[in-house]
């Protein structure tokens, strides 16, 4: 393809693609803003969090019935956002769908984000956050605390190596390119970039390293999200003793993974002017992406409500009438109405996966998706076999605690902060990786 | 109850004095339970606050031996046994159990009348808030059809126990002997064993315990689970503490109505709290329909139910005969 462009054309392509990819690593329009608000939101976390230490997880809505709240159904969807990462770059990479090539590395950061964050969310969740040692210390592998510290650890490393490793040539091209960059920036690309001068050697091991890596991450993403699910179906009660978990949890994962994406991809279309990367075709796609998942995740959904429905045992029909018809109906019908039928119907017109329609939808799938986890975490735990009695009246329901809203809202915080240093420091699309489709890998490599 | 609180007082005191004398070295087992040892004229030095609690003219101490006899020795050959050594072998004869027993308990519902005794005895022993409870008094009725009836119920100290699986760092376990209990120095408050437990037997300190400023000094017996301390699991723990000095449960003994029988399962017997009487546990669950709650969950109770059948006291709660609804 190469000889098909003229030396100019090829050289005035890697120009715009530098222009455009890199410009918005220099200019911060609105970023101060953006960053005080961050600040703001860590400060009301820090400050929650500090009286929850103090006067202990009483300070929470959570109580002897409820023992799990928010604190839980937010670790569940942010490990499930973070699920994104291994099915973008490596299912669909692995199956050589090349439209992904620029949308890869948003979804290793919404990854990265969310599942970094993932592990404090559950720290703050502890009674006893300061005997965290205990868990190496005197940890058991029967438990399945011990099975999700692992595997969530062992993504986190994989997901980094798999930001990282395609980064490599891009920050070599970055370091030439980017005239007055702070000085810890240059040395941060200079020494990041391990000496990287594109050869075609250097661009076989990388490929070779970015292909395990694409395929180590499979199973141990599917991992993280299925020994989630068995925290919850690893007890005997009911609404959670089930065997559909695992892969129930992992299709709900892909849902707002790739959600949180469309979102991710719209704010920087408009925001990084990136319109000519995360084009209307790229938009589309993941509308169609979108809508799979979600009718995977509403086949699980038939299967996890329709089939004890039927049976109606006992305990089963306590749970089932709660959400269909009792406290968390207006919950239910609406995440389940909102969050995932009326957008799969949308989404399966053209006109709806179009960029500013399917961000919208998006927003609410992911919306819907948080409440989902909400639904699957609080509800069973309100119906134990035996009654709840000889308590006080707040053990009998639950609904959390500003406390608990701040603090969560401070993981969400943490993860955008934490998403959005790596946009601004690092280049948001791959580029060699848009040049090499180009045959442009000699252009991208010999400037200067 | 104030007869309760002087017992409690002076086992405070009693762990206290233990926790500065003793074998220079903690040799587990009774001896230890006991706090005190002989030391075989090893010469350690002197100790400064033995020396001060003490007048001039005792220079010799009554202590306990290893073998159960008291023995009077000589002050200066009295070594203080530091705290943490002292609690380690607390917390490790607390883990290990009582060799040979198989502890289980009998609950006749028909003898129940909600009286609420083996409640506050409870509560009072393990130092617990209110709304907390180790073993708790429910009003039950199994079909719209059938008689309500009040079922107490403690932990089920289940052979094939959800709580324990799930725990990640060893903080709740089952001993030999059958007891479930928990080790509120090492939980890390994650409540896995709240959620996986399918008869709500565990409550959390979501603030800081009852009583936390008396308990202050107090060492933690993992068989009493005293002090509380926030942040952490507690459970009923079949009064490990009791059995180990051979007497019942707190709830048993405080029950007026006969409720309760406790005993050995590899002894086959069992004796009723309030009666003191004995019989054999296999006759008793024989002879009347005994049951445990919700077998197919699979996980063993070995606390036994006698159904609520020829009941002594007519089912009454707030004015009511029936429940509405009150089932889950």
């Amino acid at each position: 393809m190469s000889n098909s462009l003229s030396k100019e054309e090829a050289k005035s392509k890697i120009d715009k693609y530098a222009a455009d990819i890199l410009r918005p690593m220099q200019s911060h329009g609105g970023l101060e803003l953006w960053v005080m608000l961050l600040a703001l939101g860590l400060i009301m976390y820090v400050f929650a969090y500090f009286i929850q230490l103090r006067d202990g997880l009483g300070v929470t809505a959570m109580r002897d019935y409820v023992s799990w709240g928010v604190y839980i159904s937010n670790f569940v969807f942010f490990v499930a956002v973070s699920l994104v990462g291994m099915l973008i770059s490596a299912v669909l990479g692995l199956l050589k769908q090349d439209w992904i090539k620029p949308i890869t590395r948003v979804a290793e950061v919404v990854a990265l984000g969310f599942v970094m964050v993932a592990g404090l969310v559950i720290v703050n969740d502890m009674g006893r956050p300061d005997r965290l040692m205990n868990v190496f210390i005197h940890g058991r592998i029967q438990s399945p605390i011990v099975w999700d510290i692992t595997v969530i650890t062992t993504y986190v490393t994989i997901s980094l190596l798999l930001f990282y490793l395609p980064l490599i040539p891009d920050l070599a091209f970055a370091k030439k390119r980017l005239k007055n960059m702070p000085v810890w920036q240059y040395h941060l690309f200079n020494i990041l970039s391990l000496g990287w001068i594109g050869t075609p050697e250097q661009y076989k091991i990388l490929h070779k390293g970015i292909r395990l890596l694409a395929i180590l991450i499979i199973p141990v993403a599917l991992a993280i999200h299925t020994v989630t699910s068995w925290l919850f179906a690893a007890t005997l009660r009911p609404g959670w003793d089930t065997t559909i978990f695992g892969p129930y949890f992992v299709a709900g994962a892909f849902v707002a993974g790739a959600a949180a994406v469309v979102i991710l991809m719209y704010i920087l279309r408009v925001n990084y002017k990136l319109k000519d990367y995360f084009t209307d075709f790229h938009f589309d796609k993941m509308g169609q992406l979108l809508v799979l998942v979600s009718l995977v995740y509403l086949y699980f959904n038939l299967n996890e409500f329709l089939v004890p429905a039927y049976k109606m045992k006992d305990a089963d029909a306590v749970h089932l009438h709660t959400l269909f018809s009792g406290k968390y109906a207006v919950l239910f019908w609406g995440v389940q109405i909102f969050g995932m039928i009326i957008p799969i119907i949308m989404m399966l017109f053209r006109r709806f996966r179009k960029p500013a329609w399917l961000a919208g939808i998006a927003v609410f799938v992911l919306i819907g998706a948080w409440l989902k986890r909400v639904i699957i975490v609080i509800p069973t735990l309100l119906h134990p076999h035996l009654p709840i009695q000889n308590v006080p009246e707040a053990f009998h329901q639950y609904f959390p605690t500003w406390i608990e809203v701040f603090v969560t809202l401070g993981s969400f915080v943490m993860a955008l902060g934490i998403i959005t240093a790596l946009l601004k420091i690092f280049p948001v699309i791959p580029i060699w990786e848009l040049a090499e489709e180009e045959g442009l890998t000699e252009e991208f490599e010999s400037y200067e | 109850m104030s007869e309760k609180n002087k017992e409690s007082k002076s086992r405070r005191d009693f762990l206290k004095t233990g926790s500065l004398i003793g074998l220079g070295a903690v040799a587990a087992g009774a001896a230890t339970y006991a706090g005190f040892a002989y030391e075989g004229g090893k010469g350690h030095p002197k100790v400064p606050h033995i020396e001060d609690s003490l007048s001039e003219t005792e220079q010799k101490i009554k202590v306990l031996t290893e073998n159960g006899e008291l023995a009077e020795v000589d002050i200066n050959s009295l070594a203080p046994v530091e705290k943490d050594e002292y609690q380690t072998a607390i917390q490790q004869q607390g883990r290990e159990g009582l060799a040979g027993k198989h502890w289980t308990m009998v609950i006749d519902l028909s003898k129940c009348r909600n009286a609420r005794m083996c409640m506050a005895a409870c509560q009072n022993a393990h130092h617990l808030r209110e709304e907390q409870h180790h073993i708790n008094v429910l009003r039950m009725q199994d079909d719209r059809n059938s008689a309500p009836y009040f079922m107490p119920k403690p932990c089920f100290h289940c052979d094939n126990p959800p709580c324990t699986k799930v725990c990640p760092v060893d903080a709740t376990f089952k001993r030999q002997d059958g007891i479930v209990l928990i080790d509120n120095e090492r939980c890390i408050g994650c409540r896995f064993c709240i959620a996986a437990c399918p008869y709500s037997a565990r409550v959390f300190n979501w603030f800081e315990p009852k009583e936390v400023e008396g308990d202050d000094d107090l060492l933690y017996n993992v068989e009493l689970n005293v002090p509380q301390k926030k942040g952490t699991i507690s459970k009923c723990l079949f009064s490990a503490d009791r059995l180990r000095e051979g007497k019942l449960p707190y709830c048993v003994s405080a029950c007026p109505n006969g409720v309760y029988y406790f005993g050995d399962l590899n002894e086959d017997t069992v004796t009723n709290g309030t009666s003191g009487e004995t019989v054999r546990f296999s006759e008793l669950i024989r002879d009347n329909a005994g049951y445990t709650i919700m077998p197919e969950l699979g996980t063993k109770p070995r606390v036994y139910y006698l159904p609520a059948k020829n009941r002594l006291f007519p089912f009454q709660f707030e004015g009511k005969t029936t429940l509405e609804d009150e089932h889950i």
